[in-house]
């Protein structure tokens, strides 16, 4: 039985914009999977229609094989959603936020408690349960918003972009965290707009575009699809002319920084052979963009000269 | 759905609904006190004796079971549609809408919230006409089932008025323009008998004249309106808002896209 189960899912909003165009999809339990798309995709509309949020027009949802319409409650005990938007009381506290949630998916106070602080404590917001949540930073209430739906220990958490705007270090302990979350046994469904977050994270992906799914395999496989990378070499000296890179696509950026595009049948050898030959001395390379970015770009674009 | 499993959120709604009025009382609790001490000052104490008695009771006697409901009927419906559309102005009634809770046990969550609120307000204004006048009280029962049955109307119109509004005009805009005006006239500060008999006919579409008079009845044993046809009007405003509003949750109208 998948963790989630979209058939044909369609939704046409009031003001006739169509954002999902009819959308299969399966989520494995155990799965860290990513839904990536660009804005107005249909991503959240998706996520909020799985929530309960939004209306769907048609289509059906299942969730651990439970019916969204016929069994909305046992659907809705199984998700735990963190959205995009600080979506709390500013004038009440930390644990008050997650104790209430507690509290509107049938939990005991007592055991709401415990499980607050577990969660707060994990996050790092224990020490900080009493502040009202209008006193928190960005990356705090992100974190509380993640404990808030782990209060009722979902099977599965979906998390609609949850490290938008958070500082590099705090969105690698979250990662750790999601990561850890899901070793244990939780289904993670995950939309974000860093796709090396999604590549270094999820197992499987969806790419979704114009309320299609544009892509729907395991990272491993995407990536393979990858025909060309592009990579950017710095070196000791500058030089004012690039040698002649044996017919590969190349740009001299400013006089110490290359961008070379290499084919996955060409050897990169060869650019260090023509680099040595010519007395030019690399010190480091880089990718320019994440392997995920590149094919993500590279659908996208395919998808709308299909159109 | 076992009990249990509905009463733990319906109990999370009602604590949270009730601390939050309780945490801001000075904009919700005195209130009402202060400009209710200043009706019976002006309209009891300075101005009644000139008006002498109606329909065989003091001035003041008669006009306070009518100030009393209006300060119920004000905050019940004034906690319902304010709580509410700041939920879905923050959007935390989004906290709400993805937990497993039946769309009656979320109304049922707001209007006994409304109903506290309502309740409790009344229950000040009262100790403060007690400063003014001895309160009679004819009947106990007849005065606690028209509180609570008025607070629980004017909650769930509240509520509509909120998953109606889309900004924070649209919540003023109907007590300002609408409920106001039907208290002014709902035979608080006088019978209706002594209005010319087209504008009794007038009032008798006026929901809060039956109110009114069904709490001046508990009270003094004395209304304009028969009883009975009093309860039957509450009666029927109740489960007609009830429907309404349960309607407009079960359509997710101005809570869902």
């Amino acid at each position: 039985m998948p963790a989630l189960e979209i058939n044909n899912l369609k939704k046409i909003y009031p003001n006739k914009l169509e954002a999902l165009k009819g959308i299969d999809l399966n989520v494995n339990q155990g799965d860290f999977f990513a839904l990536l798309g660009p804005n107005g995709a249909g991503k959240s509309t998706t996520i909020g229609i799985i929530c309960g949020l939004v209306n769907k027009t048609s289509g059906a949802i299942k969730v651990f094989g439970h019916d969204i319409d016929s069994e909305n409650s046992a659907a809705k005990s199984c998700i735990g959603i963190v959205p995009q938007e600080i979506n709390f009381s500013q004038f009440e506290t930390c644990l008050g936020i997650v104790l209430n949630q507690g509290g509107y998916y049938g939990i005991k106070r007592r055991v709401a408690m415990k499980r607050a602080e577990k969660y707060l404590g994990k996050l790092g917001l224990w020490e900080r349960r009493n502040e009202y949540s209008r006193n928190l930073s960005g990356g705090m209430k992100r974190r509380l918003m993640i404990a808030r739906a782990l209060i009722h220990e979902p099977k599965m958490l979906i998390l609609d972009e949850p490290t938008a705007g958070v500082d590099v270090e705090l969105r690698r302990s979250m990662w750790d965290f999601l990561i850890d979350l899901n070793q244990q046994g939780t289904t993670i469904v995950l939309t974000t707009h860093y796709l090396e977050e999604a590549e270094s994270l999820c197992k499987n992906i969806a790419i979704i575009d114009q309320g299609k799914i544009v892509e729907d395999t395991s990272m491993k496989q995407l990536l393979s699809k990858l025909d060309k990378e592009t990579f950017f070499f710095d070196l000791v000296e500058p030089i004012t002319m690039l040698p002649d890179l044996n017919g590969l696509s190349s740009k001299l950026i400013d006089p110490t920084t290359v961008e070379i595009e290499i084919l996955r049948k060409d050897n990169i050898n060869q650019v260090f052979d023509i680099f040595s030959s010519n007395n030019i001395n690399v010190c480091s390379m880089r990718n320019k963009s994440s392997r995920l970015e590149e094919l993500f770009l590279d659908l996208l674009d395919n998808n709308n000269r299909t159109d | 759905m076992p009990l249990q499993s509905l009463f733990i959120p319906f109990s999370t709604i009602v604590i949270k609904e009730v601390s939050r009025f309780m945490r801001i009382w000075v904009q919700t609790i005195v209130p009402p006190a202060i400009s209710m001490t200043l009706y019976f000052v002006i309209f009891g104490s300075l101005i009644g004796p000139r008006i002498g008695t109606m329909n065989g009771f003091d001035y003041i006697d008669y006009i306070a079971p009518g100030i009393i409901m209006m300060s119920i009927i004000n905050n019940a419906y004034a906690n319902v549609v304010s709580s509410f559309y700041g939920a879905k102005f923050q959007r935390h009634i989004e906290e709400i809408l993805v937990a497993p809770i039946p769309n009656f046990i979320i109304l049922a969550g707001y209007v006994t919230g409304g109903v506290v609120r309502g309740f409790l307000v009344g229950m000040v204004v009262t100790i403060v006409a007690l400063f003014f006048t001895d309160l009679h009280l004819h009947s106990f029962t007849i005065t606690i089932a028209v509180v609570l049955m008025t607070s629980i109307v004017f909650s769930l119109a509240g509520m509509i008025n909120a998953i109606f509004a889309n900004k924070f005009d649209d919540i003023s805009i109907i007590p300002t323009f609408v409920l106001t005006p039907l208290i002014y006239l709902g035979g608080v500060f006088y019978s209706i008998d002594l209005l010319p008999e087209f504008w009794q006919k007038v009032s008798a579409f006026n929901p809060i004249l039956y109110m009114v008079n069904a709490f001046r009845y508990g009270m003094l044993g004395e209304s304009d309106i028969s009883i009975t046809h009093a309860f039957i009007m509450l009666i029927i405003f109740t489960i007609t808002l009830l429907i309404v509003s349960l309607q407009l949750l079960n359509r997710g109208v101005g809570i869902k896209s």
